[in-house]
């Protein structure tokens, strides 16, 4: 991986007005990954969204991390049973020709 | 264009307090926040309505406006050249990455307010995330190959790898709206729909297909020429095949999503068709093998 696939936690922060312990509580609770480079502190990018969907549930519905990890998991549930009735609707056009 | 209800949108009456007002919009949004529904256009929808009316209801002055002159716009348009309307910050509204640029509020709010919201204080430093959807045939996805696809007033090529499959979506990194402060660009999200316009069925990575056959080649073998995918095959037919016997082709299936070079395999369906319109002499020997069977 090379240093542009990193976002600084600092300026991820400065940006979005929110506090460094807030990164550092969804990692310790295994929601983001930090790494550490240089000392500095970095996401990876692909994990920008997770972080943003976490700040506006955190901050802005004002949802607790105990919450933020609860719909975290729900929501890998949606997704996941949504990629699930995709392949079921799939495999019922198999067996409804003109469906 | 039509008049928008905010009060109605956010179930509130007009004599509601701004505390009341932002208890009413805080449980919808909780409801309605697209990252909590995600996939759910209404729910994406619903929640643009509640920003809007909660940005107009929660800045005093926009709601003294809204309430003046919000039955009647035209006379609100008026009244935005005569004063030059200064957008305010009133805070309190809520932000979300994926689909909401400028065009996230109402033709009714932007005639009335000037363009989008102003109480939106928290820079975001990743563009947009677009989502985007094409259709294409199960043809198309046979076979690795390039689309232009034009996405706002912008053509990206992409590639379109063999084997997707139908609802499948693909994440193009970097191609979504441009990063803000030199962050990075958003991505682009593509749902593809893939309709079958063969005369085989798609199984993931297996295809069906059923074959008729003749009695006298299902009696005393022979050989068949299938269609498939890749081009017709001459197909060895054992003698007594049975109706509904199938077959597999190894290989001859749908190609494996970005496995290159590797696909699934085609399952023939033997479909016995006997002879219609017999004259008298096969009639005759007919009888005479079923006098040989007895």
């Amino acid at each position: 991986m090379t240093e542009d696939q990193f976002i600084s936690i600092e300026q991820f922060c400065l940006q979005n007005q929110v506090d460094h312990s807030f990164v550092h509580l969804l990692n310790e609770r295994g929601i983001m990954e930090i790494i550490v480079l240089e000392e500095h502190e970095f996401i990876p990018i692909a994990k920008l969204p997770l972080l943003e969907k976490c700040m506006h549930l955190h901050y802005e519905l004002e949802i607790n991390m105990e919450g933020i990890e609860a719909i975290q998991h729900l929501l890998q549930k949606v997704e996941d049973l949504q990629n699930e009735i995709i392949t079921l609707q799939n495999r019922l056009s198999f067996y409804e020709p003109g469906e | 264009m039509e008049f928008i209800d905010y009060y109605k949108i956010l179930g509130v009456d007009k004599k509601s307090s701004e505390d009341e007002i932002k208890k009413a919009y805080r449980k919808l949004a909780r409801k309605l926040h697209p990252d909590l529904n995600p996939n759910d256009k209404e729910a994406h929808k619903k929640f643009q309505q509640i920003n809007e009316a909660n940005e107009v209801l929660s800045d005093p002055e926009k709601r003294k406006k809204y309430d003046q002159y919000g039955k009647d716009w035209m006379h609100a348009e008026q009244f935005e050249k005569q004063k030059q309307y200064q957008r305010s910050s009133p805070g309190g509204g809520y932000t979300y990455s994926e689909g909401f640029g400028e065009d996230s509020f109402s033709d009714f709010f932007a005639s009335m307010f000037g363009g989008s919201a102003g109480g939106r204080s928290k820079a975001r430093f990743r563009g947009e995330d677009y989502q985007a959807e094409l259709q294409l045939s199960l043809s198309d996805v046979y076979t690795t190959h390039k689309q232009t696809i034009t996405i706002g007033d912008k053509k990206i090529r992409i590639t379109i790898p063999a084997g997707l499959e139908n609802g499948q979506k693909i994440k193009l990194k970097g191609y979504g709206g441009q990063g803000v402060n030199g962050g990075p660009n958003g991505d682009l999200y593509i749902t593809f729909h893939i309709s079958n316009n063969t005369s085989f069925k798609r199984d993931g990575d297996n295809l069906h297909k059923t074959v008729e056959l003749d009695l006298y080649t299902a009696l005393l073998g022979g050989e068949v020429t299938i269609e498939t995918m890749s081009g017709k095959i001459k197909l060895k037919v054992p003698p007594e095949t049975q109706n509904n016997t199938i077959t597999r082709l190894k290989g001859k299936g749908f190609p494996v999503y970005k496995k290159e070079g590797v696909f699934g395999d085609l399952f023939i369906t033997y479909q016995v068709k006997l002879p219609t319109h017999l004259t008298e002499k096969e009639k005759e020997l007919f009888r005479e093998l079923a006098k040989l069977k007895s």
